[in-house]
C-alpha cells in the first residue's frame, strides 16, 4: 500500500564560500493520513529544512516529496504552513489575514457568504472570534500564533505544516496552545508534521516521534511510536508510566546518543532539555 | 474619524496646544516647561536671527543701496501682496467691461463674428507673486507626479529582480548625481523639437521646467522603493508562495504595504530635491514661476529689488517646508501603522 505522504530518501545541499554543505542525507519517512508525526533534534540540525522541502519552499537535492503519490515540486495550500513567527500581515486585521488566504483557496468553489462564514468557524476554532477587527500589533503572541493555526486550517490543507509554533511562547501560554491544538487535531483529524524541540510537546501531541542526528548531513536516528490513549490529559500522564518512558526515550536519544561532546559537561540540566542549544560550529 | 484626527495630528501645533493648556489653567509647572522648549525657544532663534540680520545688512552697501534688514523685506512682502490684489482688481474691472461691451454689441444686432472676437479676448496683465507661486507649485507638482509614476514601479521591479536591478544601477549611480543645470539645454532641445504645435494647451517653458525636475526627482524614489521591496520579510513572502498569490496580487496585498515607509521615504526625498531644482530650471528656462521672479528682479536692479528677492527666499523655504509637511500627512493617510512616529 502506498503512504499518504512519502518522503522519499531526501537530501540536500547547499553551495556555500568554503565548498559544498551537505544539510540533509537520506532522510526517508512514510506518514499515514490523519497522524500527527513530531520532528524533534537539536538546533540546526536542519529539521526546518525538512519541513520547507515538504511544504516545497526549498527543493531537494537528491529524492523527493510525494503527496498522494504526486511529487511536491512548489508550494501550495495543501501543504499549508504555521511559522515559527506566526507572520501575520501586521497591515491586515485577524479577519482579513485568514480571509486573504480563504479567498486565494476557494474563491472559485465558494461563495461570499460561504467563505465569510468559512473564515469565522476557522477563527472560532482558535477561540479568536472576539478579536476579528484587531490589527496582529494589538493581540499577544499567543493569540497571533492562534490566528496563524487559523489561517492555515482554513486552507482545508492536506498536511499541517508546524514549524516550532509554539516556541516563541511563554510556557503558560504554550500548553494552553498545545491543548487547543490536540483540541482541534481530535475534531478535524488533519495530517501534521510539527517541528518542536520541547520533549513534553513532542510526547503530549503525537502519535510518532522523529529523532533526527546531529548534522550536517543529519538524517533519521530514530522514530518513537508513541501508543498512548487520546484524548491525552497532561496532568493525568504526567504520572503515566509509558508517558514516562518515552520521555526518557526521547531524552536519552538527545542527550546521550546525539549530545554535542562538548556541551555534555556545561549542561547539568540536560535531563529536562527544553531550550534550544546554542548553535555548534558544524550546525 | 480616524482620519480627521489623523490631519489634526500633522498641523499640529505644540505651542498652541501649550498654550491653550495653560490658559485652561493645567499644572503651572508642566506647562511652562512645555511652553519654554516649544514656544520660547524658538522665538529665541528667530529673534536672534533677525537681530544679526539687521545688524549686518545696515554693514553692507551694494550697488543697489544698502542691504535690506527684516523691516524692509517685510514691507516688500506687503507691497508684493498689495500689487497682487491691485493686478486682481484690474483683472475684474477688464472682464466687466468686456462683458458690458458684449451686451451692447448684443443690443445693436452686430454679427456673430464680432461678438466671437470680443469673447476672445483675453486679459494680458503680468503675473503677479502670487500667480507666480501658483505657477511654480503646479510646475513642480507635474514634475513630481511624472517621475512618482514612472520612479516607483521600477523601484519596486529593482527589488523583486536582483537581475534588472544588476543592469539598472549603473544608470542610476551615473545619472543621480548629475545637476538639474546640465540637463535643461538638453531638455530645452528635446521639448522644442518633439512639441511642436500651433496651438500648445501649455508652454514649452512649463514642459522644460517640469521634465527636468521630473529627471531629478526619479532617483531617490527608485532607491528607496528598491531597497523598501527587496528587504521584504521572507516569512512574508513564503506565506504568499505558500499561498500561491498572483504577482499582481502579491506586490498590492504584501510587497506594498511592506514598502511603504521606504517608499515615502523616497518620496519625500524627491520632492524636496524636485522644489531646489525648480527655482533653477525656471530661472533659465523662463517659466513664469518663482525662479523667474528672482531672476527679473535680480535683471531689473530698483532698489526694492533686494528685499523682493529675499521675500522670495523666504516664501520658497516655506513652501518647502509646506510641501514636506504634505507628503508626512499623505503617509500618516495611508499608512497601516497608525502608531509608527513620522517624522
Amino acid at each position: 500500500m502506498q503512504s499518504f505522504l512519502n518522503i522519499d530518501h531526501i537530501g540536500i545541499s547547499f553551495d556555500t564560500p568554503k565548498g559544498k554543505l551537505e544539510v540533509l542525507d537520506d532522510i526517508k519517512l512514510d506518514i499515514a493520513e490523519g497522524e500527527f508525526v513530531s520532528l524533534i533534534g537539536h538546533s540546526g540540525c536542519g529539521k526546518s529544512t525538512v519541513l520547507n522541502i515538504v511544504a516545497g519552499l526549498l527543493r531537494a537535492t537528491t529524492g523527493g516529496v510525494l503527496l498522494e503519490e504526486r511529487e511536491v515540486t512548489e508550494p501550495g495550500p495543501d501543504r499549508a504552513v504555521v511559522f515559527q513567527q506566526h507572520s501575520l500581515l501586521p497591515w491586515l486585521t485577524v479577519y482579513d489575514n485568514v480571509r486573504l488566504a480563504v479567498d486565494q483557496v476557494f474563491g472559485k468553489t465558494k461563495s461570499r457568504k460561504e467563505r465569510d462564514e468559512w473564515t469565522r468557524h476557522n477563527l472560532t476554532l482558535v477561540h479568536m472570534e472576539h478579536a476579528l477587527e484587531r490589527r496582529p500589533g494589538e493581540i499577544s503572541g499567543g493569540m497571533k500564533q492562534r490566528v496563524g493555526i487559523a489561517r492555515a486550517l482554513a486552507m482545508e490543507p492536506k498536511v499541517l505544516l508546524m514549524d516550532e509554533p509554539f516556541g516563541a511562547l511563554d510556557s503558560l501560554t504554550r500548553t494552553h496552545m498545545q491543548d487547543s491544538l490536540m483540541e482541534i487535531q481530535a475534531r478535524l483529524n488533519n495530517t501534521v508534521i510539527m517541528i518542536t524541540h520541547d520533549v513534553d510537546e513532542a510526547v503530549l501531541l503525537s502519535d510518532r516521534i522523529v529523532m533526527m542526528t546531529n548534522g550536517p548531513a543529519a538524517t533519521v536516528g530514530q522514530i518513537l511510536n508513541v501508543d498512548l490513549l487520546r484524548p491525552r490529559n497532561r496532568l493525568a500522564l504526567a504520572e503515566d508510566a509509558a508517558y514516562n518512558h518515552y520521555r526518557a526515550e526521547v531524552v536519552k536519544f538527545l542527550h546521550e546518543r546525539h549530545d554535542k561532546p562538548r556541551l555534555v559537561s556545561s549542561n547539568p540540566d540536560a535531563g529536562r532539555e527544553t531550550q534550544p542549544l546554542p548553535l555548534a560550529a558544524n550546525g | 474619524m480616524a482620519a480627521t484626527d489623523l490631519t489634526d495630528k500633522t498641523f499640529e501645533l505644540p505651542w498652541l496646544a501649550r498654550a491653550l493648556d495653560w490658559l485652561a489653567g493645567d499644572d503651572v509647572n508642566r506647562v511652562a516647561g512645555g511652553l519654554t522648549n516649544a514656544l520660547l525657544l524658538p522665538l529665541l532663534g528667530i529673534g536672534i536671527f533677525l537681530l544679526l540680520w539687521s545688524a549686518g545688512a545696515a554693514q553692507v552697501q551694494t550697488s543697489l543701496g544698502q542691504l535690506p534688514g527684516p523691516a524692509q523685506v517685510w514691507e516688500q512682502g506687503q507691497n508684493l501682496w498689495e500689487e497682487h490684489q491691485a493686478a486682481r482688481e484690474r483683472e475684474r474691472a477688464f472682464h466687466e467691461r468686456l462683458d458690458k461691451r458684449l451686451q451692447k454689441a448684443i443690443a445693436a444686432g452686430d454679427p456673430e463674428e464680432k461678438l466671437e472676437r470680443i469673447r476672445n479676448r483675453q486679459y494680458t496683465g503680468h503675473p503677479t507673486f502670487v500667480d507666480q507661486i501658483w505657477t511654480s507649485l503646479v510646475t513642480v507638482g507635474t514634475g513630481f507626479l511624472l517621475a512618482s509614476i514612472i520612479a516607483i514601479p521600477i523601484g519596486i521591479v529593482c527589488g523583486m529582480s536582483a537581475g534588472f536591478y544588476a543592469g539598472m544601477n549603473p544608470l542610476i549611480q551615473v545619472f543621480k548625481p548629475v545637476s538639474p543645470l546640465a540637463w535643461l539645454p538638453l531638455v530645452t532641445i528635446i521639448v522644442s523639437a518633439l512639441y511642436v504645435t500651433d496651438d500648445p494647451a501649455v508652454s514649452k517653458s512649463f514642459i522644460t521646467s517640469a521634465i527636468t525636475v521630473t529627471l531629478c526627482c526619479l532617483w531617490p524614489t527608485i532607491i528607496n522603493t528598491t531597497v523598501g521591496v527587496a528587504t521584504v520579510d521572507t516569512d512574508l513572502m513564503n506565506v504568499s508562495r505558500v499561498l500561491r498569490l498572483g504577482w499582481l496580487k502579491q506586490t498590492i496585498k504584501i510587497i506594498l504595504p511592506s514598502a511603504m515607509p521606504m517608499i515615502f521615504t523616497g518620496l519625500r526625498l524627491s520632492l524636496g530635491i524636485g522644489w531646489m531644482v525648480l527655482i533653477a530650471a525656471e530661472m533659465l528656462a523662463q517659466n513664469p514661476g518663482l525662479g523667474k521672479f528672482v531672476w527679473d528682479e535680480f535683471q531689473n536692479g530698483s532698489s526694492d529689488s533686494l528685499a523682493r528677492i529675499m521675500v522670495a527666499v523666504l516664501v520658497i523655504g516655506f513652501i518647502g517646508f509646506l510641501l514636506d509637511r504634505a507628503m508626512l500627512m499623505l503617509q500618516r493617510r495611508v499608512s497601516w501603522d497608525k502608531d509608527a512616529i513620522l517624522r
